[in-house]
């Protein structure tokens, strides 16, 4: 669907690590590109490498073998046009919502202006939040703590946004809902999402793309195009085009599995 | 419930009632903060201060409390302020300083795994040494001023600052610490603005763990040598055979500690509301 340059690109990409108990191969010839403002979700059995995609695309982790490269550049360090959202909201504790989202930039740089001020109170509104930018994040909810969190993500206007299984912590319907909430912000502003999850539905509903990994060590095994029109919504979660591609990924997942 | 038209049943309910608001009250009342513990101390003295009068109980083996309420008349009002003031700035100046060396050295620790090997051993060796043993010899080696028994006093304090804080600069969630990576922040303001907040819960309990101890190591010190203090004071009180006046010094130190401790507690209240443990607003 999206076009251009390779906003992603992993060519021949290994992982291993050194643990107390030797070497563990996470990942083995990943080949894969992601393009320029695609969705692409992550799907795979637990421990099978999908967050050491991810870190390796923030330049947290160097790979062991192949590149990974963003925007036709080797990944070497972490970039400043990446933001990232983890599975758990992690805010800091002692820091209200709005000094929350701008914690990066206090973080890197030091400082952080009127103006930086008001660009976290517009993005606190985009994902529904206003008017909670002097609560401390005990006060709010896990859905809403990781509203803040994608706020935080998105502060430095980054390209890219890298989401290891945002949602995975959340209740059911808070998920859906956040899910929704998410393609909405993506559609405003288009950006490059790699998206990781467990669930085969939120994949679907969400992604341009799919991508199935298998079990340890961690290689790509199918690579699907989500072909739902867009704006998709709650409409888009009875359709009979999403049951078949749910379908498939469930049984492509389960026959591994077995 | 069905209502009783009947005279006689609604006011045996009225009495019910009555007699229910009255064990709410008791029950209340009875859950009152501090009131359990302040009835058993009470209790406990007035046993205590009985079995001295009724079992003649010498003043060297227990003095009752009434004696050793009369063991604070035995010297001025400005003699007890010069001692307890003796005592607590030595506490306080070693206690600082305890934190001024611990803290540098947590993050040391915290931040490498080569270091943390290399010194921890002899932090143990340190902190397995009795500091009522080496006392002494530390005041041979440093003299008869303040700064011996400052030395002491560090010495006592600071192996529970150090780990409890090396064990909070740890306990920060990875995620942050990768967000600040990802970041490219420099160290300093990881550790400023990311671990050390998230250390405070485990600095303050070390904080109000060696508070306590820094007068302990404050009256060790006064112990081997000092003309002043409440240490010199109890020591010099029992060599004159006025047990009622060292308990009198005892009291002092142990108001001093819990008074200390209390602060300790209030400051973190105050300024890191958000570290103490969970109570729904």
């Amino acid at each position: 669907m999206a076009s251009g340059p390779a906003a992603i690109r992993f060519s021949g990409v290994g992982q291993v690590f050194a643990t107390g108990a030797g070497a563990l191969e996470a990942l083995r010839g990943v080949e894969t590109s992601i393009a320029r403002h695609e969705f692409v979700a992550v799907l795979g059995p637990s421990g099978c490498g999908k967050s050491t995609l991810l870190r390796l695309v923030a330049g947290l982790l160097r790979p062991t073998r192949g590149a990974v490269e963003v925007f036709d550049l080797k990944v070497t360090e972490p970039r400043d046009d990446i933001g990232i959202v983890f599975q758990k909201p992690t805010l800091l504790p002692w820091a209200n919502v709005e000094d929350n989202i701008v914690f990066p930039l206090r973080h890197k740089t030091g400082r952080v202006d009127a103006q930086d001020r008001e660009r976290a109170r517009a993005l606190l509104a985009k994902v529904g939040l206003a008017g909670f930018e002097e609560r401390l994040p005990a006060e709010l909810s896990g859905g809403m703590q990781q509203r803040v969190g994608i706020a935080r993500a998105l502060l430095m206007n980054p390209d890219i946004l890298l989401m290891d299984e945002p949602f995975s912590a959340l209740d059911a319907l808070t998920r859906e809902e956040m899910g929704f909430e998410l393609l909405r912000i993506w559609e405003a502003q288009p950006k490059t999402v790699l998206f990781i999850t467990h669930s085969i539905s939120e994949a679907v509903l969400l992604a341009d793309r799919v991508l199935v990994m298998s079990e340890r060590p961690g290689r790509v095994i199918e690579d699907l195009a989500i072909e739902i029109d867009r704006p998709r919504g709650i409409e888009t979660s009875n359709d009979k085009v999403m049951h078949d591609y749910v379908g498939h990924l469930r049984s492509l997942l389960l026959k591994r599995a077995a | 419930m069905t209502m009783s038209d009947t005279s006689e049943a609604s006011s045996s309910n009225a009495q019910r009632e009555e007699g229910l608001t009255w064990r709410l009250a008791a029950r209340r009342a009875f859950h009152a903060p501090g009131l359990l513990p302040a009835t058993t101390f009470i209790l406990v003295l007035l046993v205590w201060e009985a079995s001295c009068r009724l079992f003649e109980i010498p003043t060297f083996v227990l003095p009752a409390p009434s004696r050793i309420l009369g063991g604070f008349d035995s010297i001025a009002v400005a003699r007890w302020i010069d001692h307890v003031w003796a005592t607590l700035r030595v506490a306080l100046i070693g206690y600082i300083a305890s934190i001024a060396i611990a803290l540098p050295i947590a993050v040391l620790l915290a931040r490498s795994e080569i270091l943390s090997r290399a010194i921890y051993p002899i932090l143990v060796v340190v902190q397995s040494t009795p500091v009522v043993a080496v006392a002494p010899i530390i005041i041979v080696a440093l003299g008869s001023g303040d700064l011996p028994r400052v030395v002491i006093t560090c010495l006592i304090t600071f192996f529970p600052l150090v780990v409890s804080t090396t064990t909070g600069l740890m306990a920060t969630p990875p995620e942050l610490i990768e967000l600040s990576r990802s970041l490219r922040a420099p160290i300093i303001r990881e550790i400023t603005q990311i671990r050390f907040p998230y250390a405070v819960p485990y600095i303050f309990s070390a904080l109000r763990i060696s508070v306590t101890l820094a007068v302990i190591g404050a009256v060790v010190a006064e112990f081997v040598a000092a003309d002043k203090g409440i240490g010199y004071f109890i020591q010099f009180s029992t060599s004159m055979f006025q047990v009622q006046q060292a308990w009198a010094g005892l009291v002092v130190l142990v108001l001093l500690s819990l008074i200390l401790f209390q602060i300790v507690t209030l400051a973190q209240r105050i300024w890191f509301p958000w570290s103490l443990p969970k109570e729904r607003t």
